[in-house]
Parts: C-alpha cells; sequence; structure tokens
C-alpha cells in the first residue's frame, strides 16, 4: 500500500518535472535574440522538409475525406429531401473539425515523428554535444528553425486541406450525386462566415501546430539517448500529440462555440 | 536538391497556402454556374420572396434554365426585385411568362419556378416578368390554419 503511494508520487513528480522542463526548454527557444540574416535560410530549409514533404499524405488526404463526407451527407439528406443543404454540411464540418484536426494528426504521424527522430539521432549521436564544443548553441541552430517551421506551415496545411476537401465534395456532390452546382455553392456561402469558421479554424490548426511542434521538438531533444530511447520517444511524441491536440480541440470548440 | 530548388519550393508552398485561403474566403464569390455571357437577364418583382437567395436556381418545366444573379429593394414599392440570368438559348420565353417561388420538398432551399405563357411575343434582354406569385411561407399558412380551426 505505502509502496504503491509512493509509486504514484513519484510518478506525478516525475510528470511535473518534465512539464515544467518542457515549458522552461519553449522559453529558451522562443526567447531569444533573433539573428533573422543567419537563420533564415535554415527556417527555408525545414519550411521544406516539414512543410511540402508533409504536402502529398494532407492532398490525398483531404480529397478523400472530402468526398466521404459528401457521400454520406447526401445519403441522409436525400432521405429528407434537403441535399441542397449539403454544400453548408461539408462547408461547415470541414472548416470547423475535420481540416485542423486532420491536419494536426497527419501532422503529427509525417512530420512531428521525423523531427522527434532527426533530433532524437542527433543526440544520441552526440552531434548536439559537440555543436556545444564549437560553441554552435543547438537550441538556435538546430530546434529553433524546426519550430518555427512548424508553427508556420501548420496553418497553411490546414487552409490546403479545407480548401481540396470542399473542392474534392463538390465534386463528388455536383457532378456525380447531380446537386445542383448553385444552390450548392449559394447555401454554403450563406451558412459559412469568415471570421465565424474560417479564422476560428485558423486559429485552432496554430494551436494545434504549437502544440505537435512542441511536443516533437521536446521529446527528441529529451530522448534517451540510446536505440531504444529513440524509439521511445518517437512513439511518445506522436501518441502525445494527437492525443493532446483531440483533448484540446474540445476545449477550443466549447470556447468558440460559446461566447467568444 | 539544391538551395534554389529548395527556395523556390517553399516559395510556391506559401502561396499555395494564400490560394486556398482566398478560396476559401472569396467562396462567397465562388464558382460561376452561369457566367456573364451566354445568358440575359430578366427582372421580377415579389411581395415576399422568402428565403430565396442568390445564386439559386431558376428552372422552366423543372429543368434549370439559369440563376438568381442579384436580389434588391424598389424604395417606392417596397417589393423586392429579382435580377435572373436566364441561358441565351432560352430566348423564346413567352412575354406573359409567370415566376413563381417555389421550395425543394418541405425542407429544402427556393428556387423560382418559370411557367410559360401562350404571347405571340418573346421577352428580352432586361425586360420585366410581369406575373409574379410570391413564396409561399409555410408558418403563415399553419397560422391561418389554426386560425380558421379555432373558429368554428
Amino acid at each position: 500500500m505505502i509502496k504503491q503511494l509512493q509509486s504514484l508520487g513519484r510518478i506525478s513528480i516525475d510528470t511535473c518535472i518534465s512539464i515544467g522542463r518542457s515549458g522552461l526548454f519553449l522559453t529558451q527557444v522562443l526567447f531569444r535574440k533573433p539573428r533573422i540574416r543567419r537563420s533564415f535560410p535554415l527556417l527555408v530549409q525545414e519550411l521544406f522538409s516539414v512543410g511540402i514533404l508533409s504536402l502529398p499524405i494532407i492532398l490525398v488526404a483531404a480529397l478523400f475525406i472530402g468526398m466521404v463526407v459528401a457521400l454520406q451527407g447526401h445519403n441522409t439528406l436525400a432521405k429528407f429531401g434537403a441535399d441542397a443543404q449539403l454544400g453548408q454540411l461539408l462547408a461547415l464540418s470541414v472548416v470547423r473539425e475535420l481540416g485542423p484536426v486532420v491536419t494536426a494528426l497527419l501532422f503529427a504521424g509525417r512530420a512531428g515523428s521525423a523531427l522527434t527522430a532527426e533530433i532524437g539521432l542527433m543526440k544520441t549521436t552526440e552531434q548536439l554535444a559537440s555543436m556545444e564544443m564549437m560553441a554552435v548553441d543547438p537550441l538556435w541552430r538546430v530546434i529553433a528553425p524546426r519550430f518555427w517551421a512548424g508553427l508556420i506551415s501548420m496553418p497553411i496545411l490546414a487552409l490546403i486541406f479545407n480548401a481540396v476537401a470542399i473542392y474534392g465534395g463538390s465534386w463528388v456532390a455536383i457532378d456525380w450525386l447531380g446537386v445542383t452546382g448553385g444552390t450548392f455553392w449559394s447555401n454554403m456561402q450563406a451558412a459559412v462566415g469568415f471570421r465565424v469558421d474560417i479564422i476560428s479554424g485558423i486559429i485552432k490548426s496554430l494551436v494545434f501546430g504549437f502544440v505537435i511542434i512542441w511536443t516533437a521538438v521536446y521529446q527528441g531533444y529529451d530522448c534517451v539517448p540510446t536505440a531504444e530511447g529513440m524509439s521511445r520517444a518517437t512513439t511518445r511524441s506522436v501518441v502525445y500529440a494527437s492525443l493532446i491536440v483531440l483533448g484540446l480541440d474540445f476545449v477550443l470548440t466549447a470556447m468558440m462555440l460559446g461566447d467568444w | 536538391m539544391n538551395n534554389k530548388t529548395v527556395e523556390l519550393l517553399v516559395g510556391a508552398f506559401i502561396i499555395a497556402g494564400i490560394a486556398a485561403l482566398l478560396v476559401l474566403a472569396l467562396k462567397v464569390s465562388g464558382l460561376n454556374y452561369y457566367p456573364g455571357q451566354g445568358t440575359y437577364q430578366l427582372t421580377a418583382s415579389f411581395d415576399n420572396i422568402g428565403g430565396l437567395k442568390v445564386r439559386a436556381p431558376v428552372r422552366l418545366a423543372g429543368v434549370q434554365v439559369g440563376e438568381v444573379r442579384a436580389i434588391t429593394i424598389d424604395p417606392k414599392t417596397f417589393k423586392a426585385v429579382v435580377t435572373l440570368a436566364i441561358d441565351s438559348k432560352q430566348n423564346q420565353l413567352p412575354v406573359d411568362t409567370s415566376a413563381n417561388i417555389q421550395t425543394e420538398g418541405l425542407l429544402g432551399s427556393n428556387f423560382i419556378g418559370l411557367a410559360p405563357g401562350y404571347a405571340e411575343d418573346f421577352l428580352k434582354d432586361n425586360d420585366r416578368i410581369e406575373i409574379t406569385h410570391s413564396a409561399l411561407i409555410l408558418e403563415n399558412l399553419i397560422g391561418q390554419f389554426l386560425y380558421s380551426v379555432n373558429k368554428k
């Protein structure tokens, strides 16, 4: 009994310590003297590997999710003769929920895991330590560009996801299921507000991007420098990031649907 | 992959993001089902247009022949003036054609149904459709029905 209580205590202390350490780590990455001229090429390189290399999976997922939502929505709405509202259903569900959340989950799986593994390997092979020996700050040289690249590319990916999913859905709805094009778009445009729906979708994806990239970079930087430690860190990065995204999504939606 | 290609691709990526934002924002203007050319315009005024929206379809015998281009208010008569863009292939509508606001099913959205008349002359660009029937407002009907039921 005492032993179990003790282990519970140890687990909570460890959790608090690691949360605190990751917070300190984040402030060290965020608040530092900007050296824009020198970090810009590094940022561009990371934007390529984090953002552009994630594009194919985002595009394919977006296309099929848009098409499936249109198909399912039409199937149900047609029972009530309300298939003219399909555009509204598709646009609202994609822009508010599916766009930010699915992009975040894919981003955590595609870019987050890669970042964790990369940084973890750098730590395991003592590249980070040797950088410090050469008086190059690894937080500036390795971590910061990856962090900012993730934060920038996540909303862009979510926006592209939204556009592709809506066009995929409209393709199924109009060209295949025979919903009238004019009503489809006009109902959609009447229902979707720029500030209420699109901007809050962007805010969601920014928050998700922040959380995912923070988790990924911290897990890599903090991993146990062995092969097993690296694999654990990579798994943890994806699992934690996905769970936090899903949880935060509920909180953010509650805030946005409330009088916010 | 050399530096120039990477920079080029990143630039394209950022542009794609901005383009996606524009698509999402400007969907309000959206895809034009009936573009300016190939159509001619008619106007029709209604007492009440119900839930009719811009870009709602215009149907002749159930077949779409155009769409609603604009909805304004006539400040003198307080009637709603609806501008219709009709496919120029349908240029033989008689002048006594009537326009009715109808609903797709019980819960569906509104559209304009055209019912052709028997006149020999045809409607031309910017003509007015004189005979119109307003939207059927379900709530009003239910109200009237309840009122008449209570009187008995």
